[in-house]
């Protein structure tokens, strides 16, 4: 049976969304109701059958898979399909959209209809992000996930909701501007937009830097890594709960993703040399951001910093050109994506009820709040990094893939763990601990449907922690290509060093080289 | 049978855990958010019945008339028995590994359950490892945690909370048991990290204390230090071993000598700086000098919680770590030369700050941390079966001591502070007798338990070849004659004298039998656990009984020439606890006016120790306010100056000043322009590509 299972993932939701804009008319509380459950069924049928295609992925194999490929635009053709790097992403996306839409259910009233298309247009963004297989393909789908996101941010925001949309509009349009300049001269030299085609294409080596570059530009920018990171706080601080949540969780991602398929293996020699400066920035958010979070007075605001440590583990073991470091980054990714939209998912719970997201608003929820206590605790520990949570495994393979590479970099990351205690456990004592502060007196404990939106996220943050071999094994065999491709290239970029080096110095002399 | 030793306890926990979360739940009904209300509350209803419907099972939950206003949670009752079931059958079944391990031919046993992290050339399983070392351990832990368990239910009765505590103190248990049975490093990290997540909760436990707040993540943070080292340590292993399994790292370890690492510049000798980065963990963990700060604060806990994790199982981590990495630590001296080092320095420095405190819990705090420097020194020197000896006994009898002292807190109403005891000897006798039981054990008086492996650590100091021995020696002599001065101070103040507050003497009660009995039990340890053992762990049974799981270098002749130590060294110790003893009852019993005396002359010294030689004053200014002050200035000045003021404010507030002056921007039409400007970037995208095709 050969029916085009990606795309009818990718395109779903965008019937959602049609429906939606035909069946729905007014905005009293019917119509509200029909735009919540087709919504919600949209993403569960999408999410269900994304699921088909994890049973019927083939782990063995790092080629693209469930490959659609048709004629389109001249130049550029409609290419889509997977490989072990991107499903992940994919499950991730279709596995957080219905829980997304469940956490809306009551929060958003406002322009309901409104609110569910331009969701369900960005899962359908999303999920073409991480499947094309064509540049022009990628470029739209990754530049047109910033329309929904900028409206979700400036139409159901917060207070300061125009500053932060634009503040996000700018730096990601700036980044992707000097992306469209790359693409269009990688199309000029290599004569294809294909990317598997481009990635066997071998680009020149002085072209490579100046491509790397600019695709960095971009990519660091939606990670989002230091200092281009300030957008990422203000954008959720104002965002609704459920942008947020796909913010953090989906949208970070696309940056990681991006490296992964664009600049290692089509730049990998320019990769290796611009390494130490993904080092230097990655230990610099590590350290810089957790410090940062430490001092935070608003709850979102410290999730988003720590968001941006987290991300930097990410950068750091993609970069560190070992299987771990890279695996680490993907799982790191993944488990992000479930933690961090937990973490923002419990902070919406509270602001639904109490208005506010001040951190010293609130004291003592404990005592009204048990069930949320213990969901916040888990999902908290998860963001420590804690052995038996998802956090830990990701953490752990990025410091360890890296350190085999670079002990320095690897050594100043690690003191992240050390920071990541203090302002997580911080926030959660001010919070939740603690006597019962007046002004949340009367607060209470999560609903039904809130227990089923945590109630997935608590189970995977702990099974892939202790089980986490699902989601490696998928990514194994394509990790193991992406580096192969690499070290290949490096090999090559090394050998006329060496040679250099030996016709260079034609008198041996009898050092010995210390280890 | 491994696997029921190591999971039972998890079961509890979590069977406890739903308990209390059920009856948190029917205490406070969830309830959505304001709008929407129609949707969940039927929903609601039938969660509420049902929670109801376990309130009613809870028809006993223990109330004397003095407990707080707030009712048991529901099912406290089934919660304490379940989790203290399955602890007791843990701790049967664990006494029968022991015996069977130790004693029987069954050889070595590795239980793998399921593999974990795989990436690459690195292979992580869940594995249990059954060797003696295990499975002394085991029986360490499991038997404290039973007791403590039982005892527990006695000494928590008034709390509102008990599922709640008591599926921590399983949940500890669990993390404990992994950590000992670990077949690979990353594994004992887990166990490592999880005890230290049930530590914080349990220090925590009484969260609407201020005090235990800070405590539980002071003991956190400053576990993750030590953390920060194993991690380093469990890299740098797998960067020069290439696995992280224990089999493969003993076997590929001699290989690893001669070996130099890039170190920041420096290429030290691999292997120290490996055993240096895993032994920072242990120093976290079992509280050593430097890091020592948290325990003594991490008696803000409930005193059942302090006798398992704080004395007799979670802080000896570190101690067992050393062991189990013997076959690296003996391939590095310097590094073992640090150990003794740090081992001999906390042993002296934490017993010169137990003199002069006053709550009773502290007291036992520091003792257990300088208890814990000794069996660092054993192990520096190279006598790990002495230092697990010393780890087997003191578990006995300073679970005793913290749980004597939980039962003297119990009689006096939560009055922890010995300047407001005494005399309660008449009042609680049995828990007097066992006071002393664990203090003569301590002490070191013989044929007690500490006596012999006391006195072993003392003489395998002696003969110590590290630089550090000699000093190791001296420190541990003195802290010998130290320990026996405040152990005894604080039995004589809580127990001999006149009582001080006359009213709390009156009302002061003895305990319920669940706590009397645990008590018992331990005080029969204290005893049992030295001689009987004494051949296998210091005498010539070491090499039969530890076998394979103590590894011991050819040059290692510790415990060849303990046995050969001059008499006056043998004797020195129990000199050194008769000296202490006699200062001690001289002060408090004969004289008491000499020690207010004292340290009204020596003010500073005395503030000085009284304040635990300034160190949380210290790290205060080192770490604390400065990563506080950096972290505020970078956000403000780095992020909000530098990074915003220079990049998207700056050029925002320009587009915003153009576009208001061109036409009035209304923030609900906004993403009009967005969309205008984004359909123009994608049109020209594809007008690119297009023309870029017709070339």
């Amino acid at each position: 049976m050969t029916w085009p299972i990606l795309s009818l993932v990718t395109f779903l939701p965008l019937i959602g969304a049609l429906l939606i804009m035909v069946m729905v008319q007014g905005n009293g509380p019917l119509a509200k109701g029909t735009a919540r459950w087709v919504a919600m069924w949209t993403t569960l049928v999408t999410f269900a059958i994304s699921l088909v295609m994890v049973v019927r992925f083939d782990p063995s194999t790092a080629d693209f898979q469930f490959v659609e490929k048709l004629p389109w635009l001249g130049v550029a053709a409609y290419h889509m399909g997977v490989d072990g790097i991107s499903l992940p992403f994919v499950i991730l996306t279709t596995a957080l959209m219905p829980i997304c839409i469940l956490a809306s259910w009551t929060s958003i009233q406002k322009r309901v209809k409104e609110y569910m298309i331009a969701f369900l247009v960005l899962e359908t963004l999303m999920i073409g992000t991480f499947s094309a297989l064509d540049l022009v393909l990628f470029y739209l789908f990754f530049e047109g996930g910033l329309i929904p996101m900028f409206l979700i941010i400036g139409v159901w925001g917060g207070q300061r909701r125009v500053y932060a949309s634009f503040k996000f509009f700018l730096y990601t349009l700036a980044g992707s501007v000097l992306m469209l300049l790359a693409i269009m001269a990688m199309y000029w030299e290599a004569g294809t937009t294909d990317i598997p085609a481009l990635m066997k294409h071998g680009f020149p080596l002085g072209m490579q830097k100046w491509a790397w570059l600019a695709f960095f530009a971009s990519f660091a920018v939606k990670m989002p890594m230091w200092p281009v990171h300030t957008w990422l706080p203000d954008a959720h601080v104002e965002a609704p709960t459920a942008g947020s949540v796909i913010l953090a969780a989906i949208l970070l991602k696309m940056g990681g993703y991006g490296f992964l398929r664009f600049s290692i293996p089509m730049f990998p020699a320019a990769s290796h040399d611009f390494a130490p400066l993904i080092f230097t920035m990655s230990v610099i958010a590590i350290i810089y951001t957790s410090l940062v979070a430490l001092m935070q007075e608003d709850v979102k605001k410290l999730i988003a910093y720590s968001s941006v440590a987290h991300m930097g583990f990410v950068t750091m073991g993609i970069f560190a050109g070992t299987t771990q470091g890279i695996a680490g980054g993907i799982f790191q990714m993944i488990s992000h994506g479930i933690v961090s939209g937990a973490l923002f998912l419990c902070v919406g719970v509270v602001y639904d009820r109490m208005h506010t997201r001040e951190i010293a608003f609130y004291g003592g929820l404990v005592n009204r709040m048990p069930v949320y206590a213990a969901i916040f605790m888990v999902f908290t520990m998860a963001n420590v990094g804690l052995p038996g949570t998802s956090g830990f495994v990701g953490e752990f393979l990025t410091l360890i893939g890296t350190f085999k590479n670079n002990i320095a970099v690897a050594f100043f990351a690690t003191f992240g763990v050390i920071l990541s205690a203090g302002y997580a456990l911080w926030l959660y004592r001010k919070m939740v601990f603690g006597t019962l502060k007046p002004a949340v007196a009367h607060i209470t404990d999560i609903g039904w449907r809130e227990g089923v939106i945590f109630a997935p996220l608590v189970v995977l943050t702990i099974l892939f922690g202790v089980a986490p071999k699902p989601v490696l094994d998928m990514s194994a065999a394509s990790v193991t290509q992406l580096l192969d491709g690499y070290n290949k290239a490096v090999a090559k970029l090394e050998a006329p060093k060496t040679a250099a080096l030996k016709t260079d110095l034609p008198i041996v002399i009898p050092v010995s080289v210390p280890q | 049978m491994y696997q029921a030793i190591v999971f039972l306890p998890l079961l509890g926990a979590i069977l406890a855990a739903i308990i209390a979360l059920g009856g948190a739940r029917a205490r406070f009904p969830g309830k959505a958010p304001p709008p929407g209300l129609s949707d969940g509350e039927t929903h609601h209803a039938a969660h509420d019945d049902h929670a109801h419907e376990a309130h009613a099972h809870d028809a006993h939950g223990g109330h004397d008339g003095h407990g707080p206003a707030e009712p048991a949670a529901a099912g406290s009752r089934t919660a304490e028995l379940i989790t203290t079931t399955l602890l007791m059958i843990s701790m049967i079944l664990s006494w029968i590994a022991f015996v069977q391990v130790g004693f029987g031919h069954e050889g070595n046993v590795r239980v793998p359950i399921m593999s974990w992290i795989v990436s690459g050339d690195l292979k992580i399983d869940w594995a249990l490892r059954i060797d003696t070392l295990t499975a002394v351990m085991l029986v360490v832990v499991n038997s404290v945690s039973a007791f403590v368990h039982l005892y527990s239910i006695g000494y928590m009765h008034e709390d509102p909370y008990r599922p709640r505590f008591f599926a921590y103190l399983s949940v500890f248990t669990f993390f404990m048991l992994m950590l000992v049975t670990s077949d690979n490093l990353v594994q004992m990290f887990f166990g490592w990290e999880g005890v230290g997540l049930a530590s914080y909760l349990l220090i925590g436990f009484w969260y609407q204390k201020p005090e235990a707040n800070a405590a539980a993540i002071k003991a956190f943070v400053v576990n993750r230090v030590g953390d920060f080292g194993f991690a380093l340590g469990i890299f740098a292993l797998f960067a020069m071993v290439g696995a992280v399994d224990l089999d493969t790292v003993f076997a590929q370890a001699p290989t690893l000598t001669g070996k130099t690492m890039w170190f920041f510049g420096y290429h030290p000798d691999a292997l120290t700086i490996i055993c240096l980065l895993l032994f920072m963990g242990a120093m976290g963990k079992s509280a050593q000098f430097l890091l020592h700060t948290w325990l003594p604060d991490a008696m803000e806990g409930p005193t059942p919680v302090s006798a398992l994790i704080h004395a007799a199982t979670m802080v000896t981590a570190g101690v067992f770590m050393v062991a189990r990495l013997s076959p690296l630590f003996e391939l590095a001296p310097n590094a073992q030369t640090f150990v003794t080092f740090i081992g001999a320095t906390t042993a002296i420095f934490a017993a010169t700050i137990g003199l002069v405190q006053n709550d009773i819990k502290r007291i036992v705090a520091y003792s257990t941390c300088s208890q814990l420097g000794y069996m660092f020194v054993a192990m520096g020197c190279g006598a790990y079966s002495v230092g697990m000896f010393h780890l087997f006994t003191h578990a006995f009898f300073k679970a005793l001591l913290f749980l004597g002292s939980g039962s003297v807190i119990h009689a006096m109403h939560h009055e922890q502070d010995i300047r407001h005891m005494g005399g309660l000897k008449d009042r609680i006798p049995f828990t007097y007798i066992v006071m002393v039981i664990g203090t003569l054990a301590l002490t070191g008086f013989p044929l007690t338990a500490g006596y012999f492996s006391k006195d072993a650590i003392i003489e395998a100091a002696f003969v110590g070849k590290n630089p550090m021995a000699l000093y190791a020696f001296t420190c541990t002599v003195a802290a010998a004659l130290l320990t026996s001065f405040y152990s005894w101070r604080l039995v004589f103040k809580t127990f001999h004298g006149e009582p001080h507050d006359r009213q709390h003497w009156k009302a002061a009660h003895e305990s319920p039998m669940t706590m009397l009995i645990p008590l018992g039990f331990l005080a029969i340890g204290s005893f049992l656990a030295g001689l009987p053992f004494k051949e296998f762990f210091a005498g010539h049974g070491v090499e039969h009984f530890f076998r394979e799981s103590l590894t011991f270098a050819k040059t290692n002749t510790v415990l060849e020439d303990m046995h050969h130590v001059p008499l006056h060294v043998a004797l020195l110790p129990t000199a050194m606890m008769v000296i202490g003893f006699v200062i001690s009852w001289y002060f408090y019993i004969r004289r008491p006016d000499i020690p207010v005396e004292l340290a009204r002359q020596h003010s500073f010294l005395y503030r000085f120790l009284l304040n635990k030689w300034y160190f949380d004053e210290l790290y205060e200014i080192i770490f604390v306010r400065p990563a506080k002050w950096i972290g505020r200035e970078l956000w403000k000045k780095g992020d909000g100056w530098l990074i915003d003021g220079f990049g998207p404010d700056g050029v925002s507030a320009r587009v915003l000043d153009v576009t208001r002056n061109v036409v009035r921007l209304q923030t609900g039409y906004l993403y009009h322009y967005a969309f205008a400007m984004l359909i123009g970037a994608a049109a020209f995208i594809t007008w690119f590509m297009f023309s870029a095709g017709i070339h």
